[in-house]
């Protein structure tokens, strides 16, 4: 099984005014391609910080951590951005979208600074857009779109480089529990189609849906298990997003829109 | 493409705060502006300090009798006798072997009437050569001559604007124009074309404006008038005593200027104490006037650099907090794969579309710039002539010369400004850490 990360004894340090917090203490662990991993644990305990070195947004103060056949522990900065922009998709609790651009163009931005905008990129940010179910939303601006819809944005966004993975911090921290269902039913068929997908997260209802649930606390991990009742999300026709789309039915149930996310 | 999708992105940006945009670019906008108009009536003022002092001729050198203060000479009638004399024009021209030519001249202010109409202004005694030298354009009939001297004539010829006013219906030639405080009349041969005045030199009645003036024979103002003359004012009245108000000479080459004035202020060494005659030498004011016109340039400039400089501070305050507002999407673009690079370019090219937005239509507005000053001009003799009046003539005549140099120059400084003071404002937002930027609220 080929991996999409491997954390070898992963540390990261902060220091403050002479005083040391050791936000991740020797971390370990694997990531195969395809799995779908919830990060758990208290607050403070390091889940952050780990999905900021998971995204190269950070350099570890020790261990190491491969991306792929990459070693990222040791790259310079233009050569972490490189990373982020070719291999690795943002989710965050605050959606992040930018304020002045339209839906379409806020999925282009990591393909921008890949340094390629073809046509076909183009469609293609229309036809990711059109599988999160903001297919009628193609210029609107963040403002007009509700939370659940930002984040769909989000997620398109994510997938818009075909990353090795997507790193989300709390993604659904913001929204209730129906808008809730209906991102994790996109983050279920998007990892039934391969997609490797992380996600830090305080809830219980959140992680029953993954795969596997990693445990940290004072930044080691406590545990780390495969889930075995594994949920899977149930959302039926009558209770999609609103009347202007049908995208998001929940997984296993035909698209009316092409879904293909390759 | 991309290059193109980084100005789109920027100009999307700028329009996020439309005013605040407006209000950035403005700074430029004057900065521009006013290095080009600075420049330009810089360059329309010493071009016409310049054309004027041209217009006295290069090889000319003039003597002037000048007043002296009134305690210095004042006898107990209060006339006083001061100036060039007839026999010291004579001496000149026997004496100094490089005067080609030599013009006396003999000028009072006098009132002109005809009909019911009368206009204020110069009479002139003069010879046929003043017209050659002073460069006068005889629009109709003819300029005095060899003759009218000889025998003394009572003719005169008309500078245009005193033919327009005394005579705005009738044709003046033949007619005759009367000096009330002689009671004489002098009949008119001759009106000439408008002429632009020329520098004023020392010891001028007025400033060397030719528009009312009345010319006739020299010959026929001795005989007629005289060497006294007694100018009433309200209440007072001026007495003088003058030979002759000015000699103008004509130097055989131009580089025998400098010598001939040296020898003619020898000759006139006499007036030394009494300081009653000054010479004035065309050639070295057109020198001084060059290098002034260089400290003018340098002057305007500095202040037009001022103005840009406050124009980039106003660019660099601006993108500061611009760059704070969007620090969250600062973060975001490093996080979706921004190298720092990225950041900096972004920024940069945001303040370099202000500057060069500020730059091409402050070019616009320095263009404008001899209309607005021509409008200005005609807005403040219909509105304010005297204070149209007190003007000096260089002001009264400016008309400015865009220099071609400045439209260059005002661009490039322009963008330059732009990438000086966007570069720390940008080179900030790109040092930013992803992660605190994330956060940013
Ligand atoms: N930039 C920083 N400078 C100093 N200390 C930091 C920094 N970022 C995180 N820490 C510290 O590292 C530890 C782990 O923080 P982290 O943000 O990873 O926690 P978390 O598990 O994500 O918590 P939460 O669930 O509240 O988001 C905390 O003690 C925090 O104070
Ligand atoms: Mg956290």
């Amino acid at each position: 099984m080929t991996l999409a990360a491997r954390s070898t004894d992963l540390r990261k340090d902060y220091v403050l005014k002479g005083e040391t917090v050791r936000a991740l203490r020797g971390v370990s662990f694997d990531v195969p391609e395809g799995d779908y991993v919830a990060i758990m644990g208290p607050s403070g305990s390091g889940k952050s910080t780990l999905l900021n070195l998971l995204g190269c947004l950070d350099r570890p103060s020790g261990g190491s951590l491969f991306l792929g056949d990459d070693d990222v522990s040791k790259m310079s900065d233009d050569q972490l951005s490189w990373v982020r922009a070719t291999r690795i998709g943002f989710v965050f609790q605050s959606y992040n979208l930018i304020a002045q651009l339209t839906v379409v163009e806020n999925i282009e931005v990591p393909l921008y600074y890949q340094g390629r905008l073809r046509a076909s990129d183009r469609e293609r940010c229309r036809e990711l857009a059109r599988m999160v179910g903001l297919g009628t939303r193609l210029s609107h601006r963040p403002t007009q779109l509700s939370g659940g819809q930002q984040q769909r944005v989000a997620i398109a966004r994510s997938l818009v480089n075909d990353p090795y993975f997507i790193l989300a911090d709390e993604p659904t921290g913001n929204l209730d529990s129906r808008t809730t269902e209906e991102i994790l039913g996109l983050f279920e068929r998007l990892n039934d189609q391969g997609k490797t997908i992380i996600i830090v997260t305080h809830e219980d209802d959140v992680s029953q849906h993954t795969k596997r649930v990693i445990r940290l606390r004072d930044g080691l991990i406590q545990s780390d298990e495969q889930r075995k009742d594994r949920r899977l999300v149930t959302l039926t026709p009558t209770h999609g997003p609103s009347t202007e789309s049908p995208a998001i039915d929940g997984p296993g149930v035909a698209d009316s829109e092409p879904a293909s996310i390759e | 493409m991309l290059i193109l999708r980084t100005w789109v992105l920027g100009a999307k940006s700028l329009t996020l705060h439309p005013m605040r945009s407006l209000l950035t670019v403005l700074g430029i906008f004057i900065g521009v502006a006013s290095v080009i108009w600075l420049l330009a009536i810089g360059e329309g003022i010493s071009r016409e300090a310049q054309r004027q002092i041209e217009d006295l001729g290069a090889d000319t050198i003039m003597v002037r009798s000048v007043k002296p203060p009134a305690e210095a000479t004042a006898d107990n009638r209060g006339v006083t006798p001061y100036g060039l004399k007839r026999s010291e024009y004579d001496r000149l021209i026997a004496t100094i072997p490089t005067i080609r030519s030599a013009l006396p001249i003999r000028e009072i202010r006098r009132q002109f009437r005809y009909g019911g109409r009368l206009v204020d202004g110069r009479l002139v005694g003069c010879t046929p050569e003043y017209a050659d030298v002073t460069r006068l354009v005889v629009d109709r009939g003819r300029f005095l001559e060899e003759a009218d001297l000889h025998k003394r004539q009572d003719v005169c010829v008309l500078a245009a604007r005193v033919a327009e006013r005394l005579f705005p219906y009738e044709d003046p030639l033949g007619r005759r124009i009367y000096i009330a405080e002689h009671k004489d009349f002098y009949q008119i041969v001759g009106v000439l074309e408008h002429r632009n005045a020329t520098a004023a030199i020392g010891g001028s009645l007025d400033s060397q404006d030719f528009s009312n003036d009345v010319y006739i024979p020299i010959a026929t103002m001795r005989q007629r008038i005289g060497d006294s003359v007694i100018t009433r004012g309200s209440g007072t009245f001026e007495g003088e005593i003058v030979e002759l108000n000015q000699i103008t000479l004509r130097v055989d080459h131009v580089q025998n200027v400098l010598a001939t004035a040296a020898l003619v202020e020898d000759a006139l060494r006499s007036h030394g104490k009494l300081n009653d005659v000054a010479t004035v030498v065309p050639l070295e004011l057109l020198e001084q006037a060059r290098t002034t016109r260089l400290m003018f340039m340098v002057f305007m400039g500095l202040i037009a650099a001022i103005s840009l400089v406050v124009g980039g501070i106003g660019i660099m305050n601006i993108m500061l907090a611009t760059v704070t507002e969007r620090t969250r999407e600062i973060g975001i673009r490093r996080a979706l794969g921004a190298k720092r690079a990225d950041i900096t370019r972004q920024f940069l090219v945001e303040t370099v579309a202000l500057s060069v937005v500020g730059g091409v239509t402050g070019i616009l507005a320095g263009y404008a710039c001899p209309i607005v000053i021509e409008q200005l001009r005609l807005l403040l003799e219909s509105h304010a002539p005297e204070t149209m009046q007190n003007l000096p003539t260089v002001v009264r005549n400016v008309k400015p010369t865009i220099v071609p140099l400045s439209i260059p120059l005002a661009f490039g400084i322009s963008v330059l400004i732009g990438v000086a003071f966007g570069l720390y404002p940008a080179v900030r937002a790109a040092r930013m850490d992803p992660i605190e930027a994330l956060r940013h609220e």
